[in-house]
């Protein structure tokens, strides 16, 4: 069974200590959902569990191994950031198969299909910058459909999505959390009273 | 693994580049521009554009050179596609080497390959043009290599493109004494194998360092 240990974590950015020091963990099939009002950290230590950021003290352990040192953590990572690491220039098609280049991992064959599910039919060959916000959105989170990953870190992905996206979203993030995966998610907007997760507040420090 | 992370690395950044044509293009007219006002300005007595070409050359290949530069990683790192980087299973120091050799080809190669037209309107011989064009096949890459790390140092600044030229031009003086050296003394028919290992030799250092470097100084600008 998989598992994600924060280990008195703290962050400091600018002379300001933004939050710390933090120990959780979160066991598979668990949803942990950061909350905190605007600065106070979200993106810094959802960076910080994805390897991005370096943590000022402590650590993060992806089964009791140290992610620094951990080198299969990334191949069991799924992170979309708060921007979509969208190139708009290339059409969704494009952006996919890209990052399935760059993560290693072979594009599904139906990718037409998963984006009409996503909503998208007929934009598939349109530079991603023609498409609304919410639709960007979902070109970034059809990765979730691509990498079989056990955590998926996630970074306001209901930011610009629509109440069906929003539905979609939540039941897929529910299976995975069923068969064992685990999601460590930030959003102003609370999810919904189906999804079991587990709230970590964080509070702005001055 | 690593190769297959390169080569897509690198199919992505040409199709990139095809996309943005216009703004690709814009180092390519820059040098013809630079090269074939020079004759107007300074006349077009033989002997002072024969003495003048090859310094014209270069001079006007890395000015070039530093305006395609920034386009290295400033998309990626705006719309969050270098974090992908840092999270795929390719090391990111092979990763930054694809998009050096994207940027080479796509910004640099043409500008080697007009020289000759270039060499032309300022009178060069043929035994000057092959040493210009020699110097500028190994000069050139360590400009992309070592812009790379300038890039990645200043990437996460708004507007670092002059920055970057004052980060790098001094850094690349001796590239330019050297390369002009080496056309010098093409000019007189005297060897100049030795500026060219000198050239060739900054060429291994840069690539075994610089996208090290390189991608350290992109962690550091992500933080």
């Amino acid at each position: 069974m998989n598992s994600l240990r924060a280990e008195a974590l703290v962050c400091i950015k600018n002379d300001r200590q933004l939050f710390g020091p933090l120990t959780f963990s979160v066991p598979a099939g668990a949803i942990l959902y950061v909350r905190g009002p605007n600065g106070a950290g979200k993106t810094s230590l959802l960076r910080i569990l994805a390897g991005i950021a370096q943590t000022t003290e402590g650590g993060v352990y992806f089964n009791d191994q140290n992610i620094a040192r951990h080198s299969l953590y990334s191949s069991e990572l799924n992170y979309i950031g708060h921007i979509s690491a969208n190139n708009l220039r290339l059409s969704a098609l494009e952006n996919l198969n890209a990052w399935c280049a760059l993560q290693q991992v072979s594009p599904i064959p139906d990718l037409y299909g998963l984006l009409a599910k996503l909503g998208l039919t007929g934009l598939e060959d349109l530079p991603v910058v023609q498409l609304s916000a919410g639709q960007q959105r979902r070109v970034a989170l059809a990765r979730l459909w691509l990498k079989p990953s056990a955590v998926w870190i996630l970074d306001e992905p209901y930011t610009a999505l629509d109440v069906e996206a929003i539905k979609l979203l939540e039941e897929y993030i529910a299976q995975h959390a069923a068969q064992g995966g685990i999601v460590v998610m930030t959003s102003h907007q609370p999810p919904s009273a189906k999804l079991d997760v587990n709230q970590l507040t964080l509070e702005y420090q001055w | 693994m690593v190769v297959s992370g390169f080569v897509a690395q690198c199919q992505r950044d040409l199709l990139l580049a095809f996309r943005q044509r216009s703004e690709v293009l814009q180092p390519l007219l820059f040098f013809v521009l630079i090269i074939s006002l020079f004759p107007l300005g300074v006349g077009p007595g033989p002997q002072i554009l024969q003495k003048i070409g090859p310094g014209i050359v270069w001079v006007a290949a890395l000015l070039s050179a530093m305006l395609g530069l920034e386009r290295m990683f400033r998309d990626d790192f705006n719309d969050g596609y270098l974090e992908q980087m840092l999270l795929s299973p390719t090391p990111l120091p092979v990763l930054v080497m694809a998009k050096v050799v994207s940027h080479w080809i796509v910004s640099i190669l043409p500008l080697i390959i007009v020289s000759p037209l270039l060499a032309l309107f300022l009178n060069l011989t043929s035994g000057m043009l092959q040493a210009l064009v020699l110097t500028l096949l190994l000069g050139t890459p360590v400009v992309s290599l070592l812009g790379a790390i300038g890039v990645g140092l200043t990437v996460s600044v708004q507007r670092g493109g002059v920055l970057i030229s004052l980060l790098l031009l001094p850094i690349l003086v001796p590239l330019l004494i050297v390369a002009t050296a080496a056309v010098d003394a093409a000019t007189v028919q005297l060897p100049y194998q030795g500026q060219i290992l000198i050239l060739a030799a900054l060429l291994l250092l840069s690539l075994a360092l610089a996208p090290v470097a390189a991608a350290y100084a992109l962690k550091v600008s992500l933080e």
